[in-house]
């Protein structure tokens, strides 16, 4: 068989299958016992405060410190 | 290091100079000239730096907003730009003496058209879809971009592609093939740019602080992924030679026409929507104030939208040397893509559940919910016309040209302006915008301006559809193809019209932004030192 059909039968065959039961699979198992917790979880990320987070060198108890989160500017 | 880096780019711009003077044609020989001033002006910056004592530099902390700012301002500069070519060329094709004699063979239709094309889903689009995903990976992630400069090479780099595919389309530098008209030395620098933006995206989830990758990442790394696949493949081609912009394209025929259409079409899938919706999925939840409406959903979204997108380039060649098996595979993937696509507007829209009161007082929320509303509206017709029997009657037609546009112009468009307007303040540590009822005027602008063109768009494309299958008794066709162009006239107007009023509502919007930096009162810094969670 040539190149063409050779692939030909096997898109249409296993890699269909397995690309579908990858698809379901991904589906049921969003739905899969005790995912809520999860996913209410990272569904918060995008509604969480969103200042920076202090880093290196600028940690949260640093009095004196004169670098401050947020504070790059446009170069 | 230091001196790698001085030599390297003086060789750059003097190999750029000889490109200059040897190139083949103008486009070649401008572009090495562009080169060569990029590469000899980081060049003197270079020397300036070098060797001179190190600044005492501040350790970087907190979230690295520079290239998104800078991002802002290039998604309005660019915005602005693309909408006013879309309103000329609009009048162009309503007005032919606009065409002008002195620019023929620069700023004539066929030349400024793939300008339009560019600068709004690429330089508009793209500078918001990097903006914005820098800001959204670094929120949801708690970390800081990775990479250092690397997101101000991505920026730069980005805008250096811009401006010579767009100089290139001007002098006639094009391989022809739709949203990909860049010729090959284009192609190789947007490739570089490009992994070094997947790299930077990559680098900032995997530092990552939080637990979970949120959907909006998901999202933009398919956008980023899957745009890397299509840009390389669809532009693989042998340059005639290295010292001119012409190049040959290594496929052929309707496997040409097949991987053009296969990009193209993704182009739409994971540029313009897989993208934006990554926008949709951090932006509308954080103005509204309330997580995602569901979570599954937007899992299911993503994964259905990755497996049907690909396959539904096919519709774009009905009737053609295509085998018919393909087409029929492309329509039907096309159609059972309509059911994720209104999952994810659903999604959105219900996010607003209980907070539907936001849409009366909340301007940005109400430029989501239209963006989301066109979002939905044109992925219910884009099926439709994909179904062959459809397809015959507004193939070629300006239905298609109304379709892109309700689109582009209300789903992107209109999506991309809220982000802007949120982003402003954030960025540049303001209250909020300097003035809410000029995002009142932009939304009805832009809203009204959209009706106009995709209405007129639908008569004429319809019309035209049917004047040019029209036969008499004897099964003569009754109409010459210049009997259509004087037909659509009067729509020509109205486009045009529509287009004037979406780029008026684009300038308050600058005006907007311009004023919100400038003169309103800065917030207070409260984000000094706030632990992350």
């Amino acid at each position: 068989m040539d190149t063409y059909s050779i692939l030909r039968e096997i898109a249409d065959s296993w890699v269909l299958l397995a690309m579908t039961t990858f698809f379901l699979g991904c589906c049921f198992w969003a739905f899969r016992p005790g995912s809520r917790p999860v996913h209410d979880e990272a569904a918060a990320l995008a509604v969480k405060d969103d200042t920076a987070p202090a880093l290196t060198g600028c940690g949260a108890n640093c009095a004196g410190c004169t670098c401050r989160a947020g504070e790059e500017t446009l170069k | 290091m230091d001196y790698f880096r001085l030599a390297a780019l003086g060789l750059v711009t003097l190999l750029a100079a000889i490109a200059a003077d040897r190139g083949h044609d103008l486009a070649y020989s401008v572009h090495a000239a562009i080169i060569m001033l990029v590469a000899g002006g980081l060049f003197l910056w270079q020397l300036r730096r070098t060797d001179e004592p190190a600044t005492a530099r501040a350790v970087p902390t907190g979230y690295m907003d520079g290239p998104i700012r800078a991002g802002v301002i290039a998604t309005a500069f660019w915005g602005v730009v693309g909408f006013l070519v879309g309103v000329f060329i609009a009048f162009q094709l309503a007005f032919p003496a606009l065409n002008f004699d002195w620019s023929e063979g620069y700023l004539n239709f066929g030349r400024l058209r793939p300008l339009h094309t560019s600068a709004v889903i690429f330089a508009f689009g793209g500078n918001a879809l990097i903006a914005t995903s820098f800001y959204v990976v670094q929120r949801t992630s708690a970390a800081r971009l990775w990479g250092g400069n690397m997101s101000w090479f991505v920026f730069w780099g980005y805008q250096l592609f811009i401006v010579l595919a767009a100089t290139g389309y001007l002098l006639g530098a094009t391989q022809s093939k739709e949203y990909a008209e860049p010729e090959w030395y284009v192609d190789i620098w947007l490739t570089l740019v490009w992994l070094a933006y997947l790299a930077v995206f990559m680098g900032t989830i995997m530092t990552r602080k939080e637990r979970h990758i949120y959907v909006a990442n998901w999202f933009f790394l398919a956008f980023i992924v899957t745009v890397a696949m299509l840009h390389v493949v669809n532009n693989l081609s042998i340059p005639v030679s290295l010292l001119g912009s012409k190049s040959v394209q290594v496929f052929a025929g309707v496997q040409d026409a097949m991987t053009q259409w296969w990009y193209g079409h993704n182009a739409v899938g994971f540029f313009l929507t897989a993208g934006f919706l990554g926008m949709m999925y951090y932006f509308v939840p954080k103005q509204a104030g309330r997580p995602i409406y569901s979570y599954k959903l937007s899992i299911i979204h993503f994964w259905a939208l990755i497996f049907l997108y690909i396959w539904a380039g096919p519709h774009h060649l009905h009737y053609t040397a295509l085998p018919d098996w393909a087409s029929t595979l492309g329509m039907v993937f096309s159609v059972i893509l309509w059911m994720p696509s209104w999952g994810g507007m659903i999604n959105g829209l219900m996010t607003l559940e209980g907070a539907w009161d936001k849409i009366r007082t909340d301007p940005i929320i109400r430029m989501f919910v239209a963006s989301l509303a066109f979002y939905g509206m044109s992925t219910f017709e884009g099926p439709m016309m994909s179904i062959r029997a459809v397809n015959s009657l507004s193939h070629y037609t300006d239905w298609t040209i109304g379709h892109v546009h309700s689109g582009a112009l209300g789903w992107n468009g209109l999506i991309t302006f809220g982000c802007l307007y949120f982003l402003t303040p954030k960025l540049w540590q303001r209250e909020r915008m300097y003035s809410v009822a000029a995002i009142n005027w932009h939304f009805w602008l832009a809203t009204i301006g959209i009706v106009l063109y995709a209405a007129s768009m639908w008569v004429t494309g319809i019309m035209e559809g049917l004047m040019w299958r029209e036969v008499d008794a004897q099964g003569f066709l009754v109409n010459s193809f210049a009997d259509t162009v004087a037909a659509k006239f009067p729509m020509y107007i109205v486009r045009g019209l529509g287009g004037v009023l979406y780029l008026s509502g684009a300038l308050i919007m600058v005006w907007n932004m311009w004023m919100t930096v400038r003169a309103a009162p800065a917030r207070a810094e409260t984000s000094t030192t706030v632990p992350a969670e």
